[in-house]
């Protein structure tokens, strides 16, 4: 189903408030969960009202990791709010390095050497990983199976984090791109450690898979669950691997071409249902998919420059203006809208993070499931706290 | 006791030792952290916990999600302050002994964050820390490091006399008084028991 066709549908499903009924005469229990609480991914609040075991309302409560990214950004230089893009979703820094630069880059028309686009697509193809094997593991773990999925995601993690940090110093906060090309070089040695660990990506998924597609646990508690249909999916604008498990074909790599992405094939993975089951197939097939990216990026890596030698990354005053960078993060559609009035500063500085956009269907996912199936379906969102409440 | 006495009779056989030194032992070996993540720290936290670099060496690796199972709070990450009260609130539920690691430079003072208007400029100043570990966020191993100090901590506490641990001082404050939002900032802005604003000499 195209993106085209789902806006001409008629909207089921859109409207509030949910026509679920309770059963018993019993009252309605009202439960906070969170901000404290072991599945919430940080801090986080679900004020559910049960019937019994049945969720009939869910209110998200944000808020709670407010960190006046937006408004610090527009005190700072361009170059001063770079490191905290890291730090806005902490699993994926360099797809949000990617992104600010991207529209610091619309924004002064700066070009970016062939090298240094190489140089992004790898890295931000192994971020992808790395988010969608932990983001897996979360969700394993959530369901009960505590530890062991986590630990085979976190081994291969800790192996991409090792390359991350030998190329750009940091293991997670890494800061390296730059508007108009990278940080630092990599070396032929670096790129022989990646293809190494590339290598041995398709046994990982391989083993991974092997555990978990088939389980019966896992079969019995994710199909069916948290279903989302695609044309409210693609009205609350939802983006990810969220919105492709419903089976809307809309990724900003194919849509956008940014970068060098149309130089690559790969395919984009699609769900049918749109439940949990699908979002944690889509997320396997999409490292798959990532694979094939890294392989042919890996081969074809060119020599020459990292930065434009023109491209001047401080104290630089863009023209009065405005300009949108996206990028398909790990979570979904992450943009930088930036206004420049002519000063070192942006004079608005605003983040479209997938995971709070994602979140807000959550009630909608929720309703009529048991509250067990709740911490399922916010887990199957995949959403970082940081991001949300920036 | 005489060390080489000690470790004499160690050789014969015959284990010695001190009501409070095997109480220390005891408490420093299974230090119960408990499930609780704030930001990018929670991260490296679960790195830790994960198999390369295994917590569970430390016989740390039990998270609790409750705060009444737990031994060790490490605050992982930025405190708003809207989360600031209920972090007071977790620790007020722990029992006794408890501790606290400060990890990252946001817990420690706000770090990067700590111009905004909704951070907490330092966890200290609300609930006593007993370690506090820099970096943002701080790699495993120098969560380990803290975990190391705070067992050399625990190991020189004694049960009686001045440096005796607070649960066994009955002078010391068992509950923290939970800060509340106010009109612009918290209320109390920090707790006088536990922190004051530091005095620059110049």
């Amino acid at each position: 189903m195209s993106v085209a066709e789902t806006k001409t549908e008629k909207l089921d499903g859109w409207n509030r408030p949910p026509t679920i009924e309770p059963g018993g005469e019993g009252e309605l229990l009202e439960i906070a969960m969170g901000p404290h609480h072991p599945s919430t991914h940080g801090v986080f609040r679900m004020d559910v009202a049960l019937d019994g075991e049945r969720v009939m309302r869910l209110k998200p409560v944000f808020g709670y990791l407010h960190r006046n990214h937006e408004k610090i950004a527009e005190g700072a230089a361009y170059l001063a709010s770079m490191p905290y893009t890291d730090r806005l979703d902490y699993f994926c820094s360099l797809s949000n390095n990617w992104a600010y630069a991207l529209a610091v880059e619309k924004l002064v028309a700066q070009a970016v050497p062939e090298r240094a686009q190489y140089i992004r697509v790898i890295l931000a193809e192994l971020t992808r990983i790395q988010n969608h094997a932990s983001s897996i593991g979360f969700l394993i773990q959530e369901m009960g199976a505590s530890g062991t999925p986590l630990m085979y995601a976190f081994r291969e993690r800790e192996k991409i984090l090792d390359l991350f940090e030998s190329l750009t110093g940091s293991r997670m906060m890494c800061n390296y791109m730059r508007f108009g090309g990278c940080r630092v070089d990599v070396s032929a040695a670096w790129l022989d450690a990646a293809r190494k660990e590339v290598a041995g990506l398709p046994p990982f998924v391989d083993e991974f898979e092997a555990l978990l597609t088939s389980n019966e646990i896992l079969m019995a508690r994710c199909q069916g669950v948290g279903v989302l249909k695609p044309d409210l999916a693609v009205n609350a604008s939802v983006t990810g691997p969220l919105l492709r498990a419903s089976g809307v074909n809309y990724d900003i790599r194919k849509v956008d071409h940014y970068g060098i992405y149309d130089r690559f094939k790969f395919r984009v993975p699609l769900g049918d249902h749109g439940d949990v089951y699908d979002r944690y197939m889509v997320r396997v097939l999409e490292m798959r998919e990532s694979i094939r990216i890294l392989e042919q990026a890996l081969k074809d890596i060119p020599a020459g420059p990292i930065m434009d030698p023109k491209a001047k990354i401080r104290g630089f005053r863009p023209k009065p203006g405005e300009a949108y960078g996206r990028v398909e993060a790990p979570k979904g559609e992450l943009g930088f809208y930036l206004i420049s009035d002519g000063s070192p500063n942006p004079y608005r500085y605003r983040v479209r993070p997938p995971s709070l956009i994602n979140l807000t269907i959550l009630e909608d996912m929720c309703l009529g499931h048991n509250v067990a199936d709740v911490v399922l379906i916010f887990g199957s969102v995949d959403i970082v706290l940081g991001e949300v409440d920036r | 006791m005489d060390q080489d006495l000690k470790i004499e009779l160690g050789k014969q056989g015959v284990f010695v030792t001190t009501l409070e030194e095997l109480y220390n032992w005891g408490r420093r070996s299974s230090i119960w952290p408990m499930q609780f993540g704030l930001a990018c720290c929670a991260i490296e936290m679960i790195a830790t916990t994960m198999a390369r670099y295994d917590l569970a060496r430390f016989g740390a690796e039990v998270f609790r999600p409750s705060p009444r199972q737990a031994d060790l709070m490490i605050v992982s990450g930025t405190v708003t302050k809207k989360m600031a009260p209920q972090v007071v609130r977790l620790y007020n539920q722990m029992a006794e002994p408890r501790y606290v690691i400060a990890m990252g430079a946001c817990a420690i003072s706000g770090g990067p964050f700590k111009q905004g208007y909704n951070v907490l400029k330092g966890i200290d100043r609300y609930i006593p820390v007993d370690v506090h570990i820099p970096g943002c966020p701080p790699r495993p191993e120098a969560l380990m490091q803290a975990f190391i100090t705070l067992q050399k901590k625990i190991d020189e506490q004694h049960l009686t006399g001045e440096d005796r641990p607070r649960f066994l001082d009955e002078k010391a404050q068992g509950e923290f008084p939970v800060p509340e939002p106010a009109e612009h900032d918290l209320e109390p802005p920090s707790n006088p028991g536990v922190w004051s604003a530091p005095v620059v000499i110049r």
